[in-house]
């Protein structure tokens, strides 16, 4: 509420709100909250809605009276307001394990640079002057907080291949240079990129931190630099300048639904851009943003959720705790899409001969505009189901809220990748340990190739290892089904770039042929724990050093949806993108590797230790170098001439001592002959003496 | 100490080198500094129940109790109605796997991944080389051996919903699936309340595993199982699969072998990033009734290593201040009631109240019988630290570097009372949500307070700084002595001719070692020689280990003949000590400094141990002279040395002094020959490093010591 009275004031007219403004001479966002409630004849709803309603009426125009002009001196070729377009879609998902999934994807694109010059009307400029400055050819940057469960989640649908990322911050990007200048771009375009998304990109400037993989993370790629920083955190002030990208910011149409606490509450959190550019199509800018929520956080009995139980039912209103009000106006574009997957077609259809979305399982809120169907591979299957809401049909007095009510309980699962991937550290220790990478078949391949005959999987795997984990390549072993292999059979391509101390990391790119019979595999390399410089650790003792994720795609898998041609298709963004021939790529997690800590301390220790055998050694070389040793005898026998002061007292004071004490010291004898020669109870006596003395000075002294 | 105390008088006159004329005058009197740092070091053991402070949780990140605590009455539903699952189950004759399966299906309820583990037990077998390798030993199993008992973990791991899942949290509960018992029923109960509870939440960081350890082959194999799974998996297990699936087969236990929850397969292991600490948690139903609810710490994991001070502190912290148990730690029955200890209390007692009428800032104030239990609970962490054998399945974790404590609740009243069961569930899970949620909290590893401590209350302990001074004290005479006799004449010299003598004081002493020399490689001969015969000793227990059927006591004879022949023939091949002749006082020393070494590179690897092995071999080393030489002395002297000589032959021994202890505290009537044989195979078990130092250390020193008792 209070970021729209903020916005709203600057936007409105001057002369509409002046005289309520000098009633209330309160500034800022609060006094527009005042002031709608102040006017007396409208009820106060009404006041804001009118508010708002101007307000977007004032951007309708706005645009239109800035563009006007300056398209008709663009003037003759004529198709310049549809060269600059934006598009906003929203997909939304039911999650077998009672969660929801929205995926938020912008796009805007601008004609090649020399066609319309510097200036652009949507696009924003920041990402076209870095395009045209760095040359970049493709840049993909991500921001994750989370984990994406591809066992729940899916792992073989275009959304989980594209759109999951590793944690962290994730960059890589293909320059159009030659390649000896491609170095210093990068590190360039690393600080530009934090310095414009308020995230230590910058760190990926150092040549330990990023990595040129050559076809492993994508096909023929020479120009290509790829840097993760897994422990990046993501938050609100990544998601701001992300936002000002958008020429509506999220002041209207979908992005008005990213309510801070409620996106960032969630399970997977991914916020995403993607820039490709070309010659001939110019620049197309792809902004992502994929969230996993929990509906409501309601507890429920969850024995009898093993049972099964109902679904969460949820909408945009109790997920995102808003409603959409009207699309962008400067979207060409604006849907929202609601996805139900293949498998939970398929109970449908089970269920009940499906006729429309009205049906015995579930209701939807609202009425779909449109539902489209996935054509599948395989006919006798069902594909997955588009139902398509049109956000332009909406606005404040019948806002969209898209949502869902289960009626009976339903259980379906995702599509998987034909392995699911796991990567773990083994060992334990600060010397040495193995990395291993584990692929469990899912038995979801027999589907994708169908049949029991001798085929084969191919699978890539890419690992960036940081220099001070050293890996031993030639350790590397496999193993499938429990059973060693020969690398060289398994192995189709290898390409390995050693990491260097301090300059480069380690580079693993593998392709590897399994056979599709296979339950189990799993790849091995031992590595050695390195020692970092004393100022590249971490100011405190520290949790330990990360690992990014591996990222291992099936390039004889292909992630992608297909449907009926249709025109109404071509203008969607999101759908062409899910046509897309992609390979199946799944991440695996983060690792974290415990190095040897040293004793920060210890450096204090070692100086006072050196400082006292220095001392002790300079003293006695100097004692050694001063000492005249026939004077001192000459000295010693004077000495024992004439006894000094101090021991003629003692040795007085002691004889009288001796006297008094005679009688009592006569009577254990045995004490005298039992101790040492020297050690005589006279001795004895003067060091009890002189301890009483002290303890008796002590007392006497602290009670005074 | 003494050191300082012996320089004042001679201070005074120093002449030549301090440093060289101080080690001179401290050797020569070393019969005065050795009784005196000896008496000295049994002193400042008696005094550490004194010197204990008090803990304080030392990581700030930790911030015990700061948060309110979620658990509810609604989980204590939960717990109970799985309880009552759990209890419904027992009655039906089954094969073992319902209620492995039962907390599968629940975990998965819960919305965890969920997988069984399944393991073979491995057989205890003695490796002589597997001492201080962190896994236990490993033997596959072969194929006569019972196929059918493998047990089951059943293992959920809830992902932090924002975590990287980097690190991990462990929850183990053990149990037995064969005979459940009520209150194994209520841990895992427990366990499962504040499991469902850590699924909802949103605050965790770091992933919970919790690991339902299937104990019928007892809770620490259980675990470690799982752990060496975790940590250091076999991929290559043809043949033991194979096995595995061959005795399925055979017993028709089909469903054993392929469970499945919700069509996932649930046999892959899984894993959860790197442990940050790990919780096991017990109930444990007391017969005698007390007033409140009470939780029992055990902490000691093998050869002595303890986890961070914080992880009991947090524990403690909550329990006492916001859960209100009763908060006990492990002691010596006995000692509580032993007389001496309690007159010794007194002295302390009267004396801390001296010493604080001298200086107030002495804060050493402490009562008889708070000394007294003080000292029972120092003496039952000293020798649990120096047995090097953990106290439960936390010692599992431990040689994996993972802190980890067993948290053993007794509720107060019995359990059958629905109501006191629901109280009991509240605290309970309320505690390990507190120390979950603090642990979840730390940033870094477990770092900021002490690894090396003894504890003397569950809010007292004595760090490493200040036990090791009893220690020091009673090895610091051993190399003075060890030296004496080298310049025992010399000395003498020195105090005939003391004129013209000083200033080439140093090179006669270099002259009279030179010249000993020889005689001193005869003693190294012998000392070599028994230390030889000590390793052959120590390796004898494997090759009777391959024996099959063969009882404790005959093991023990066979041990101790073979022993016996092997130091004969020993002598036969490098002659005997007396043959010729070697100086008793020369073999003396050379046996001294051997166990100076010892004990010192003890100390690093096992503290505890070298601590109460100084206590027997100190005045072993220190007080031997041989029966026959004793003529010089007064009588009452030598009677007086005579009996602590035998008194100490007979103790020192380590099977007649473990005898002793094992008679005394549970009557002569039980004690027999094997019992040794049974403890040594114990210690070998739990690859403990004491039984190293009783075999290599110990038992030369005592070997040598008889010789020279018997130095004609």
């Amino acid at each position: 509420m209070q970021q729209t009275c903020v916005t709203i004031i600057p936007k409105a007219p001057a002369s509409f709100m002046t005289g309520s403004l000098l009633t209330t001479s309160n500034g800022g966002s609060t006094a527009h909250c005042t002031v709608a409630d102040a006017l007396p004849p409208p009820p106060p709803l009404m006041a804001t809605h009118f508010h708002r309603s101007t307000a977007l009426l004032l951007l309708l125009i706005l645009p239109h009276v800035l563009v006007g002009p300056v398209l008709a001196s663009g003037g003759p070729d004529g198709g310049g307001g549809a060269s600059e377009e934006f598009s906003e879609e929203l997909l939304l998902k039911p999650l077998p394990d009672r969660k929801v999934l929205a995926h938020f994807h912008f796009q805007s694109t601008a004609l090649p640079s020399a066609t319309n010059g510097r200036h652009h009307f949507l696009f924003p400029k920041a990402i076209a002057q870095l395009v045209e400055k760095f040359r970049i050819k493709e840049l993909e940057l991500s921001f994750t907080q989370g984990r994406w469960n591809y066992e729940n989640w899916g792992g073989s649908d275009p959304m989980s291949s594209t759109n999951a990322k590793p944690p962290g911050v994730e960059l890589w990007t293909l320059f159009d240079l030659p390649i000896t200048e491609v170095d210093a771009t990068w590190k360039n375009l690393t600080h530009t990129l934090s310095g414009l998304f308020c995230a230590s990109i910058n760190f990926l400037e150092s040549s330990t931190a990023y990595s040129a993989p050559r076809w492993g993370f994508h096909p023929n790629s020479d120009n290509l630099r790829y840097g993760a920083l897994p422990r990046e955190a993501v938050c609100t002030e990544n998601l701001t300048p992300w936002l000002k990208l958008l020429p509506c910011r999220d002041k209207a149409g979908l992005a008005s639904l990213l309510d801070r606490p409620s996106i960032y509450k969630g399970y997977y959190h991914s916020q995403r851009l993607r820039i490709v550019s070309a010659k001939l199509t110019g620049i197309v800018l792809e902004q992502t943003l994929t969230v996993v929520l929990q509906p409501n956080v309601r507890r429920n009995n969850p024995v009898s959720s093993t049972a099964g139980s109902l679904q969460p039912n949820w909408s945009m209103s109790s997920v995102f705790k808003k409603k959409i009000t009207g699309q962008c106006v400067l979207a060409k574009v604006s849907r929202v899409f609601l996805e139900l997957e293949e498998s939970l077609v398929a109970e449908l259809e089970k269920r009940v001969s499906r006729d429309s979305w009205s049906n015995p399982l579930f209701e939807l809120s609202a009425m779909p505009d449109r539902e489209i169907k996935e054509l599948n591979a395989l006919q006798d299957q069902s594909g997955s189901i588009l139902y398509e809401f049109n956000v332009a049909n909406s606005n404040e007095y019948e806002p969209l809220d898209v949502g869902m009510m289960w009626k009976v309980p339903l259980v379906w699962s995702c599509p998987h990748a034909p392995f699911h991937v796991s990567r773990f550290l083994m060992g334990s220790g600060n010397e040495r340990g193995s990395l291993a990478i584990s692929l469990q078949s899912t038995q979801s391949h027999e589907q994708f190739l169908g049949g029991s005959h001798a085929c084969t999987v191919e699978v890539v795997v890419f690992q960036v290892v940081p220099w001070y984990v050293k890996v031993y390549y030639h350790t590397l072993q496999i193993f499938i089904d429990g059973k060693p292999q020969t690398v060289s059979d398994v192995i189709e391509k290898l390409q390995v770039t050693p990491s260097e101390d301090k300059l480069l990391p380690g580079t693993l790119e593998l392709m590897l042929r399994f056979p599709c019979s296979m339950h189990s595999g799993t790849l091995t390399l031992d590595f050695d724990k390195g020692f970092l410089h004393i100022d590249e650790y971490p100011p405190d003792a520290n949790q330990g050093f990360d690992i990014p994720s591996a990222l291992v795609s099936f390039p004889g898998f292909q992630s992608s949806r297909s449907y009926h041609e249709d025109d109404s298709l071509k203008d969607s963004p999101l759908l062409l993108k899910f046509q897309e021939k992609n390979f199946m790529r799944s991440y695996t997690e983060v690792l974290l590797v415990p190095l040897t800590t040293p004793d920060f301390s210890m450096p204090y220790n070692v100086i006072t230790f050196t400082c006292t055998v220095l001392a002790l050694y300079f003293g006695s070389l100097l004692n050694v170098l001063r000492r005249r040793i026939d004077e001192e005898e000459r000295e010693l026998k004077s000495k024992a001439a004439r006894p000094g002061l101090i021991p003629l007292l003692l040795s007085k004071l002691s004889s009288k001592l001796k006297r008094r004490t005679d009688e009592s010291s006569q009577s254990s004898p045995s004490l005298s002959s039992s101790s040492p020669s020297i050690l005589g109870p006279k001795l004895l006596f003067k060091v009890i003496l002189v301890a009483g003395l002290a303890v008796f000075w002590n007392y006497f002294l602290n009670n005074g | 100490m003494a050191t300082e105390e012996k320089e004042k008088p001679k201070g005074g006159a120093a002449r030549s080198r301090l440093i060289v004329r101080l080690g001179a005058f401290l050797v020569s009197h070393n019969l005065f500094v050795s009784v005196v740092c000896c008496i000295a070091g049994f002193i400042a053991l008696l005094l550490l129940p004194v010197l204990a402070k008090n803990t304080y949780i030392s990581e700030n990140a930790l911030m015990p109790g700061s948060a309110n605590p979620a658990f509810s009455a609604q989980d204590v539903m939960e717990a109970n109605r799985f309880v009552k699952d759990i209890i419904d189950q027992r009655t039906i004759e089954g094969t073992g796997i319902e209620i492995p399966r039962l907390v599968g299906q629940h975990m998965a309820g819960v919305g965890a991944e969920v997988y069984y583990h399944k393991f073979l037990p491995h057989k205890n077998q003695f490796h002589p080389l597997h001492f201080f390798s962190c896994t236990p030993n490993t033997v596959t199993v072969q194929n006569n051996s019972s196929c059918a008992s493998f047990g089951v973990n059943s293992v959920g791991i809830i992902r932090a919903p924002r975590g990287d899942g980097k690190e991990a949290i462990v929850l183990v509960t053990p149990y037995n699936p064969w005979k459940i018992e009520l209150s194994e029923a209520l841990s895992l109960g427990l366990a499962f309340s504040i499991f469902s509870l850590l699924s909802q939440v949103s605050w965790l960081a770091k992933d919970v595993v919790w690991l339902a350890a299937d104990s019928q082959f007892g809770e620490y194999t259980s675990v470690s199982a799982w752990l060496k799974d975790y940590h250091s998996p076999v991929f290559f297990s043809e043949s033991r699969k194979m096995n595995v699936d061959v005795c399925h087969e055979s017993n028709s236990h089909q469903d054993r072998n392929h469970i499945t929850v919700k069509g996932e397969n649930a046999n892959a292991f899984r894993r959860a990033g790197t442990m940050a600490a790990a919780l096991v948690l017990k109930v444990l139903e007391k017969k005698e009734r007390q007033e409140r609810d009470s939780l029992t710490i055990y902490a000691e994991a093998s050869n002595g290593q303890m986890p961070n001070l914080d992880l009991i502190n947090i524990v403690h912290y909550l329990a006492v201040h916001r859960q209100g148990l009763r908060v006990k730690i492990a002691t010596i029955g006995s000692l509580l009631n032993s007389v001496w200890l309690r007159s010794v209390g007194e002295i302390v007692q009267r004396l801390c109240r001296v010493a604080k009428s001298l200086d107030p800032r002495w804060k050493y104030d402490i009562t008889s019988a708070d000394y007294v239990e003080g000292s029972a609970t120092l003496a039952s962490s000293m020798y649990h630290q120096a047995i090097g054998v953990p106290t439960g399945s936390h010692g599992a974790f431990r040689d994996y570097q993972v802190d980890a404590v067993t948290l053993e609740l007794s509720p107060g009243f019995s359990l059958k009372n629905e109501n006191s069961q629901s109280a009991f569930f509240l605290r309970g899970g309320r505690l390990i949500e507190g120390v979950i949620r603090s642990v979840n909290n730390l940033l870094e590893k477990f770092h900021q307070s002490f690894f090396l401590y003894f504890l003397t209350a569950p809010n007292k302990f004595v760090s490493v700084g200040v036990y090791m001074i009893a220690f020091a004290l009673l090895i610091a005479p051993l190399p003075i002595v060890a030296v004496a006799p080298f310049s025992g004449k010399n000395e003498i010299r020195l105090s005939t001719d003391k004129g013209n003598q000083t200033p080439g004081y140093t090179c006669t002493d270099e002259i009279e070692i030179s010249i000993g020399s020889w005689k001193w490689l005869h003693a190294a001969k012998v000392v070599f020689m028994t230390h030889l015969w000590a390793v052959i000793v120590l390796l004898l227990p494997y090759f009777m280990s391959q024996i099959p059927y063969i009882s404790p006591t005959t093991s023990m004879l066979v041990w101790v003949a073979v022993a016996t022949s092997a130091l004969l023939i020993l002598y036969l091949i490098l002659g005997s000590p007396y043959s010729n002749d070697c100086e008793w006082v020369l073999l003396k020393s050379v046996m001294i400094a051997a166990a100076f070494i010892g004990l010192g590179l003890m100390s690093i690897i096992n503290f505890s141990t070298a601590q109460i092995g100084a206590l027997i071999v100190v005045p072993m080393c220190l007080i031997v002279r041989p029966l026959k030489r004793h003529k010089e002395v007064a009588l009452c002297m030598r009677v007086m040395l005579m009996t602590c000589n035998l008194v100490l032959a007979v103790i020192g021994f380590p099977p007649t002094a473990l005898l002793i202890l094992k008679g005394l505290s549970e009557g002569f009537g039980r004690v027999g020959i094997g019992d040794f044989w049974v403890w040594a195979e114990f210690l070998w078990i739990w690859n403990s490093a004491t039984y190293l130092y009783l075999l290599l250390v110990h038992l030369p020193c005592w070997a040598l010591y008889v010789h020279i008792l018997l130095h004609p």
